[in-house]
């Protein structure tokens, strides 16, 4: 194949990644932003939300774009609901100690992925996609669906954006972030604040999950690498900043398009975890994160 | 408070001369009801089982195959006038585990031999577990560790070809009808390598030659950036994959050639086990062609030993389950856990198989062994034993998709697949 389509199919290709990473990382960004929580639960939940739009799937009649509208809906309400309670139940308990949420997030990824074994078994399950038209290319043909999933992740991000910078929540969790101990003396319920962001970082990855279905197939062990990719997104462009997670996840997702394609995904991951390091060593609070005092 | 109130009956002392003389009876072979005895307990045989991790959709079919295949078994009779009984556990198709469980089912649950695994780089990790127990080790694997010489006189594989043999079989086929200019995708790991080195050799062989070797991580979930590297000059595209994201990269395969040219492909029906070739996305596998051990769709020559294994399994015409078609099975390969339980019974039978002292003579029974018969022990086909590299060597088919199924176009001949021993394990010692 010539370079210049070679190149376009690595750039559609890390445009998808990187549409699905934001998705997932700005979920755990939001997360540690304003919890200051490390989940490591947070794959199990991005699985979690696929498994769940298998099984709308399954149970909603009708076209398959109807049942995809449903679990697009439905798929975050249930995963943001467990998360909310996991948050209560578990976190609050530990007072959102770090050590102590790491190790009880690790337990929660447990979990949730034998329960996924359990109810839904160790097969990958295909979800049918909504829509089904290929682009033909002159050079190579394309999903169509790909494309639609960068759509959607851009909106529902542009979404979250303005949920945070613009809405009376977006002000009380930003409150929150900022000191949480001078939002609760003017009255601010940072209870519900943080199981409400635990709900929506959860939510998140399972939105990510939904769309990411009909490409990916349902598999109860499919959430080890959106994690493992979502730390190295965050850590690069700074824990708990929005905009570094975005910028991040753009940055790795073509750069992993591009050097799978061109040499091979395994020395893509390697460089993105080498960045990492480096960036740990030399720029330890990310792009665009703040220094800590 | 008298110090008499508890007297622990019998006492410390009481028990170990009773140990002492019962061991000193054991050992001197003074026990007769024990040691003498014709048993009458089941034979118990452990089953490694894929049934979570990636090989889990054939996990489930061995399961069933294998319990059909018992079910048969008791039938007529067991072994040695002996139930038998199969003890499965899952080993997560993890190495690491697979190790464990050999051990587990040799010494917590006291089972006479092994039998079933397949995936190969969990035999791979396992095989020299059982060679350190001691206890038979059947694999159903298709790898060419076997017969390499890489593992040891414990494991065996009498129930499936191995790639090596397949592949050399196939490839005059291949070059001969599709072409002689071939790129191949295959799995990165111990299975996937006896293709590219075995097929490429094979591929020379016979005046083609293969002009790309793209090997992809097992656990990868998406594939199409791994296409662009397929040159364009190719005349066939050989695939084999394995694992849950098979449907994936077929789809995706398909995606990326759409309407436009496409090399004639030919691939291992292991991309496609478990996966209906009716599903949305595969549209364009029409005319290609697939190496199956075992034809999933029921062809027109079909013997009565396969209607009756069939019916057995549980499996249609199709190749799914009688009970979900939905449910496809991995019909490819999993004949290879029947046919593997009936020899065991016959080598159980020849070495007048007692209980694990006799496990060494099982091995030799089996090392004796020069053919099995189609029938309905070996639904399959008829078989070739080598007994020196542990190795069976079968028939193989190549289909043709068309119409939506797969229809039988080429069978090879036993002689096919022969090669010159690599080993010769029966001079090593037990």
């Amino acid at each position: 194949m010539d370079f210049g389509p070679f190149l376009l199919l690595a750039l559609m290709e890390g445009l998808v990644t990187a549409a699905v990473l934001a998705l997932t990382a700005s979920g755990l960004s939001l997360v540690f932003g304003i919890m200051r929580v490390v989940n490591v639960a947070h794959g199990a939940f991005f699985m979690l939300g696929a498994v769940l739009a298998w099984f709308v799937s399954e149970w909603v009649p009708g076209p398959p774009a109807l049942s995809f509208a449903v679990a697009l809906v439905i798929c975050p309400l249930i995963v943001g609901g467990i998360a909310a309670l996991a948050d209560t139940v578990v976190l609050k308990r530990l007072n959102y100690e770090p050590e102590a949420t790491i190790v009880a997030t690790i337990g929660l990824l447990y979990i949730l992925e034998q329960a996924a074994l359990s109810f839904f078994g160790p097969d990958a399950r295909p979800v049918p996609a909504p829509l089904n038209f290929r682009i033909q290319l002159p050079w190579f043909g394309y999903s169509g669906y790909k494309l639609a999933v960068v759509v959607g992740a851009a909106l529902v991000l542009l979404a979250v954006w303005l949920i945070l910078k613009h809405t009376r929540a977006g002000l009380v969790m930003r409150a929150t972030q900022i000191d949480r101990d001078t939002a609760r003396a003017f009255g601010i319920n940072v209870d519900r604040v943080y199981a409400g962001v635990f709900a929506m970082g959860a939510g998140l990855a399972a939105i990510a999950a939904v769309l990411i279905v009909p490409i990916q197939q349902a598999h109860y062990l499919m959430g080890g690498d959106p994690l493992l990719l979502s730390f190295i997104v965050v850590i690069i462009g700074g824990l708990g900043s929005l905009r570094g997670t975005l910028v991040a996840a753009l940055l790795i997702g073509l750069s992993d398009g591009v050097i799978s394609t061109f040499f091979a995904p395994t020395l893509a991951k390697i460089i993105a975890t080498l960045v990492v390091a480096l960036v740990l060593v030399f720029r330890p609070q990310g792009l665009f994160g703040k220094r800590m005092a | 408070m008298t110090n008499k109130l508890i007297t622990p009956t019998p006492s410390r002392r009481t028990i170990l001369k009773g140990m002492a003389a019962g061991g000193a009876l054991l050992a001197t072979g003074l026990a007769p009801r024990f040691t003498q005895a014709q048993s009458s307990a089941p034979i118990k045989l452990g089953f490694q089982l894929h049934r979570t991790g990636i090989g889990a959709s054939y996990g489930r079919w061995y399961e069933r195959t294998a319990g059909a295949a018992l079910t048969a078994l008791n039938e007529a009779g067991g072994i040695n006038g002996r139930p038998v009984e199969i003890v499965f556990e899952d080993d997560g198709t993890d190495p690491k585990r697979g190790a464990e469980v050999v051990e587990k089912l040799t010494s917590q649950a006291g089972c006479d031999l092994i039998f079933g695994t397949l995936f190969s780089h969990v035999v791979m990790g396992s095989a020299p577990r059982a060679g350190e127990l001691k206890v038979p080790y059947l694999v159903c694997s298709e790898g060419h560790h076997v017969a390499s010489g890489a593992l040891n006189r414990w494991t065996l594989q009498p129930g499936i070809t191995d790639v090596k043999s397949q592949v050399q079989s196939m490839a005059p086929w291949v070059t001969s009808t599709l072409g002689k200019k071939i790129t191949m995708v295959f799995p990165d790991y111990a299975f996937g390598h006896d293709h590219r080195d075995f097929f490429t050799a094979a591929v020379a062989a016979q005046g083609g030659e293969v002009i790309k070797h793209i090997a992809i991580p097992p656990t990868e979930t998406s594939f199409t950036r791994y296409f662009p590297q397929i040159p364009s000059d190719t005349e066939v595209l050989y695939h084999v994959m394995v694992g849950p994201a098979v449907l994936t990269f077929v789809k995706e395969l398909g995606e990326f050639y759409g309407t436009g040219a496409r090399p004639e492909i030919f691939g291992f029906i292991d991309s496609l086990e478990a996966v209906n070739i009716a599903s949305p996305g595969l549209e364009f596998l029409e005319g290609t062609h697939f190496w199956e051990g075992h034809p999933r769709y029921k062809q027109a020559d079909a013997s009565a030993a396969e209607t009756a294994y069939r019916a057995a399994v549980g499996v249609d015409d199709t190749g799914a389950s009688v009970s979900d078609p939905a449910d496809i099975a991995t019909y490819a390969h999993m004949f290879s856990a029947w046919e593997t339980l009936f020899v065991i019974r016959d080598a159980m039978t020849t070495a007048g198989y007692q209980g694990p002292a006799d496990r060494q003579k099982v091995v030799e029974a089996m090392e004796a062994m020069v053919s099995f018969a189609e029938g309905n022990d070996h639904p399959q086909g008829p078989k070739v034993f080598n007994g020196k590299t542990h190795q069976a060597f079968g028939l193989q088919s190549v289909s043709k998709v068309e119409g939506g199924r797969l229809t039988r176009v080429h069978q090879t001949a036993m002689e096919d697949g022969f090669y010159p021993d690599e080993v010769d394990y029966t001079t090593q010692s037990f």
